[in-house]
């Protein structure tokens, strides 16, 4: 608070956002109403500040803006020709890092990757593909990995460890070579402890942590992002002018 | 969530690496590469067990293990030989050694040998520039290759020689120290610059004589510290480990920032290609860098320090261990050290695993703690919440040492020296081509081709200042002044002369950054490697003035976004050498216009020798033959 | 990019505007984006108000000539798919690429995991139940590529439509865009990748 009893603000694109001590520039835009593209935030979830997408620009320098503590006074800009044009790269990056079929996805119309990039206006992949060769875990009985698909947002191992208390995502290898693992020696989702009602499973944004035999029963059009873009619906779900999480 | 522990035949011995590091989670690293050393890889029982013994998600454990490149998940073989890859060692023709010993071993590149006995693959710049094309067998350095010398290790590894007989000889690593100053020249007695540091601050009463601030909760800390602070604050010493950042105004940071406990962290992951000079210091100068952390420990008040070492120089564990051994006996380290009641300090030795990015102090201080080697979000800042969330200085060994002689011969004296931005002197590691490659000892200020004159390089073409990430500059440029000023530098000084292709020097560095990219942002994971690709093509005779183009717009992106300095400055050898040498380029280019991403010929390889033809329509021209036949092109 | 449509040369256009002349393709694709753009329905009344074709699987012209607008559907994932390719970008101003194949290699690619010549090795000479078999080698056959790949890593592509298959109001509004000399733009619901 100032010293005349108003909240702090900041400037978003020009307009003031109040936010409260502990929130992120993130935090606070979605809490206010203001749409920032995003893939690895999620507001359940601390942030992590690894997909990039939501690159601001404060003072002449850009940043994350879900890592980025708010204060008062600082000017952000976000929707500048060229920071949406790095979304669209970030995003195009993504896309041909993995194997993304999204007419053979079961999360197609559900998935966040796609909303964004349709959001974004992506209409083409624009850089080379690699065409990584990354093999399926069918394993368990009631969930089907397909690491195909995965961003590394490490939602699921967030939640995983902060929610489900039970670890059963990890990132192993670096650079390029980042991959998803799960808890056990035989590398084989079967062999963890994940249930169908984790947090973990629920939390992916993208088609790798999928529940067999419930693929594609909801038509074309009547999916999640057919009605409306994620602009929209993020704001719905963000937690308006909630109590901020303490610091860490 | 711990897992069930199954049977494992290395029990007992994992059991004692774990005892040995206390159980302790924060030294998983450690214990990952002692737990290697009794395999030679880390059998997945192994992981299993150690995370069962260390109360750690077994992924975590596997996770951390998969993030080093000297830490194998995979059988490597019982012999593991690793070529430094940087310019410089291809250069003085490793590439030609790292062939003529896979011939002899009957083995390929990158793959264990079939009895499991032996694997040879490239590794990153090993710090040996100055002695190269260099090696390392098991963690071991080898320097100054030659054909006879790899006849020699291929010789042992078939007769299957244990590491600790072979040849002495062949270990020895030289210092080729040719210019010295007030650093390299310095004799100062274990203990001398702490007890000037001491006598500083009683001598000097009226600077921190006033009660007034412990009474005020400020950390209660005797006179001596806040002397001793103010001295190198007064000297204006800057790191030296690249970013320059004002040591003074670090320190004063960290003792400030609330906590319970501090530490200092001397950064001894040299892993910027062509950079020796910390090698050469904890060789023959550990004491003063031990005496500059100590200095350190009692300016800010920490009791905890380490010395994080890469792990390429783990021959260097052994004495420094005996060093710090030696201090403490000394009551150089220890509690009440030279009998100051409450100056408690001791220094723990890590080693890494083959990581560059774990030079960023904030993915320093994760692999400290046992975790994956990436940086952190920052602010907050290490000086506040560093290790284990306590506020930690992170300084260069140099910084160390050059701070050693502030606390003994005063801040006045060493401004005195370089000049007013850039005081003191810098340790230049000099390579490439040049008549002599070794360390150099400059005050800041002396000129690119000062130092070309001194190392005898001739007919230069360029040199890489400051490694990869620091700047590349042509013979036009040689007369810029190294100091933070004009031309920053954490030490490397690689020369090329005028038969050096430096396009290729800009390859190399693709690869390096691709090869060292941590992964945990997208436009550095992602776009390191779109990076490495396109030089692969333009290297290839494929590429387009729109492949050169989208080097440019990558930069930009990795600029913009990326989320530490190795993502920032991945583009900078490309951009240097495009700047600089664009013909290099140019001359490789098949069109203006636009080339395949793919070799579309070789894509065919495949099928014509599955078919076994070798017809006309089973070939593709790497350009469109028809195109030219076309008069008009496009015109309706 | 921001090419017009336009004829060049004459500043003055005298008398109706010239057609612009369109060929279209399949290469590995399954013609559904051919089928979506027949799902414009009366407004194909429209388009030929305003073009023409050239090769396309309507006319069944063989080669494509000099033309405006090339529509490629499909990745590539032979030899022949390359020289068709090539044709369509050395003839044509503006090259479109149609369809999730043609901008990502689609369900063709999704075999690109699969070593070639095992494939081959399989299919032809071990799969179980094969009399007696051999290896195709006649020279009229197209030799596959190792793996499939979207056209802009052939050639440079002008315009992208997403979609298995786009949408045919996608289809209609590129068209219309470039017939009035627009930028083509694909607002929410016209972008989709399924």
């Amino acid at each position: 608070m100032t010293a005349n009893g108003a909240a702090d603000v900041f400037l978003l694109d020009g307009e003031p956002i109040p936010f409260a001590p502990g929130q992120t520039v993130m935090q606070a835009a979605l809490a206010a109403g203001h749409y920032i593209p995003h893939l690895c935030f999620h507001h359940d979830f601390k942030p992590h500040g690894s997909c990039k997408v939501c690159t601001v620009r404060v003072d002449g320098a850009t940043t994350a803006s879900c890592t980025l503590p708010a204060q008062a006074g600082m000017s952000v800009e976000c929707k500048a020709d060229d920071l949406e044009e790095n979304r669209r790269t970030l995003v195009q990056m993504l896309f041909v890092e993995g194997n993304h079929f999204c007419p053979s996805c079961e999360k197609s119309g559900n998935c966040l990757l796609q909303a964004v990039a349709y959001d974004l206006g992506v209409l083409d992949a624009d850089l080379d593909y690699f065409f990584p060769s990354r093999p399926l875990d069918a394993s368990h009985p009631d969930l089907l990995l397909d690491f195909n698909r995965c961003i590394l947002c490490e939602l699921c191992v967030r939640a995983s460890a902060e929610v489900d208390g039970k670890h059963v995502f990890a990132l192993s290898g670096r650079g390029i070579g980042k991959h998803l693992i799960v808890n056990a020696e035989s590398g084989r989702l079967v062999d963890t402890t994940v249930a169908v009602t984790d947090k973990a499973v629920d939390v992916c944004p993208v088609g790798v942590i999928i529940r067999k035999r419930v693929g594609f029963a909801v038509p074309i059009g009547r999916r999640r992002f057919d009605a409306r873009p994620v602009s929209a619906q993020a704001l719905e779900d963000a937690p308006r002018r909630a109590p901020p999480e303490a610091a860490p | 969530m711990v897992d069930a522990a199954p049977p494992s035949p290395n029990v007992a011995r994992l059991d004692a690496v774990v005892a040995a590091h206390g159980a302790r989670a924060t030294e998983l690293v450690q214990i990952l590469r002692d737990a290697q050393a009794l395999d030679g890889w880390l059998p997945p029982a192994t992981i299993t067990y150690l995370a069962h013994r260390l109360r750690l998600p077994r992924a975590r454990v596997e996770g951390v293990a998969g993030f080093y490149a000297f830490l194998h998940l995979t059988p490597a073989g019982r012999y593991r030989v690793l070529f430094s890859d940087n310019v410089t060692d291809r250069m003085a023709g490793s590439l030609d050694l790292l062939d003529r010993l896979c011939t002899s071993l009957w083995i390929e590149r990158g793959k264990v040998s079939e009895d499991g006995l032996v694997s040879v693959d490239t590794t990153s710049c090993t710090g040996m520039g100055d002695q190269a094309p260099a090696i390392l067998v098991n963690g071991r350095a080898i320097p100054r290759m030659t054909p006879e010398r790899v006849d020699a290790v291929a010789e042992l590894i078939r007769a299957q020689v244990d590491l600790c007989e072979w040849p002495a000889d062949l270990f020895a690593v030289a210092d080729n120290v040719h210019r010295r100053d007030v650093l390299l020249d310095a004799i100062v007695a274990p203990g001398d610059a702490l007890r000037a540091a001491i006598a500083r601050g009683a001598r000097e009463p009226e600077r921190a004589g006033s009660a007034r601030s412990w009474r005020e909760g400020v950390p209660a800390l005797p006179q001596g510290p806040a002397a001793t602070l103010e001295e190198i604050k007064r000297s204006n010493l800057r790191g030296r480990g690249g970013a320059g950042f004002t040591t003074g105004l670090k320190w004063e940071a960290c003792r400030t920032a609330p906590g319970t406990t501090r530490y200092v962290v001397c950064n001894a992951d040299e892993g910027e290609p062509g950079t020796f000079k910390d090698r050469v210091l904890l060789a023959r100068h550990a004491d003063l860098v031990l005496e500059g952390m100590t200095v350190c420990a009692y300016a800010i008040g920490a009791t905890q320090g380490f010395v994080y070492l890469r792990g390429e120089y783990e021959y260097l564990a052994a004495p420094l261990r005996a060093t710090i051994a030696r201090r403490r006996a000394a009551n150089l380290l220890g509690t009440s050290i030279l009998g100051q009641r409450g100056f408690d300090f001791d220094v723990v030795l890590h080693l890494g695993a083959g990581a560059y990015v774990c030079g960023e102090e904030s993915a320093l201080i994760e692999s400290l703690e046992g975790k994956r080697g990436v940086p952190r979000n920052r602010p907050p800042y290490p000086v506040t919440h560093g290790y284990l969330q306590q506020p930690t200085v992170v300084n260069n060994v140099e910084t160390f040492c050059a701070a050693a002689l502030i606390a003994l011969n005063g801040g006045d004296w060493y401004r005195g020296l370089g000049t007013p931005r850039s005081t003191g002197t810098k340790l230049l590691c000099v390579s490439g081509d040049c008549a002599r490659p070794g360390i150099y000892e400059y005050p800041f200020g002396t000129t690119v081709r000062q130092v070309l004159a001194d190392c005898g390089a001739e007919r230069t073409q360029a040199v890489q200042v400051s490694g990869p990430s620091g700047t590349c500059i042509g013979a036009a440029e040689f007369g810029r002044k190294l100091a933070f000023e004009d031309l920053p530098t954490a030490g490397a000084f690689m020369v090329f002369d005028d038969t050096r292709d430096m396009f290729e020097v800009a390859r190399n560095f693709a690869h390096f950054f691709a090869h060292e990219s941590c992964g945990f942002c997208t436009p550095c994971r992602v776009g390191t490697t779109l990076l490495r690709n396109v030089m692969d093509k333009i290297h290839g005779m494929r590429g387009s003035q729109h492949d050169v183009d989208r080097i440019r717009r990558l930069n930009r992106l990795l600029q913009a976004s990326s989320h530490c300095g190795l993502g920032h400055t991945a583009c900078n050898p490309l951009l240097d050498t495009l700047k600089r040498f664009r013909p290099a380029y140019e001359r490789r280019l098949q069109s203006l216009d636009f080339e395949p991403a793919f070799d579309l010929d070789g894509a065919l390889a495949r099928a014509r020798a599955m078919t076994g033809r070798d017809d006309a329509s089973a070939h593709l021209a790497e350009v469109d033959e028809d195109a030219s036949a076309v008069a008009g092109r496009g015109q309706p | 990019m921001s090419r017009s449509a336009q004829r060049e040369g004459s500043p003055v256009n005298d008398g109706a505007p010239r057609k612009l002349r369109i060929a279209t393709t399949s290469l590995a694709g399954c013609f559904g984006c051919h089928m979506s753009f027949l799902d414009i329905d009366e407004k194909l009344f429209d388009l030929l108000r305003h073009v023409e074709f050239d090769r396309t699987p309507l006319t069944d012209i063989k080669h494509c000539g000099p033309c405006d607008i090339g529509v490629v559907e499909g990745g590539i994932c032979n030899a022949e798919n390359v020289h068709v390719l090539r044709e369509f970008r050395r003839n044509c101003k503006i090259l479109v690429a149609i369809g999730a194949c043609a901008l990502n290699g689609g369900l063709p690619a999704q075999r690109n995991h699969v070593d070639l010549g095992a494939c081959l090795q399989e299919v032809y000479l071990t799969e179980p139940g094969l009399a007696r078999g051999c290896m195709p080698n006649d020279p009229e056959l197209p030799l596959p590529l190792d793996k499939v790949h979207p056209l802009h890593e052939v050639v440079k592509v002008d315009y992208s439509i997403p979609g298995c298959p786009p949408p045919a109001e996608a289809i209609w509004s590129f068209f219309a865009d470039v017939i009035a000399g627009r930028t083509p733009h694909l607002g929410h619901g016209l972008i989709h990748y399924d």
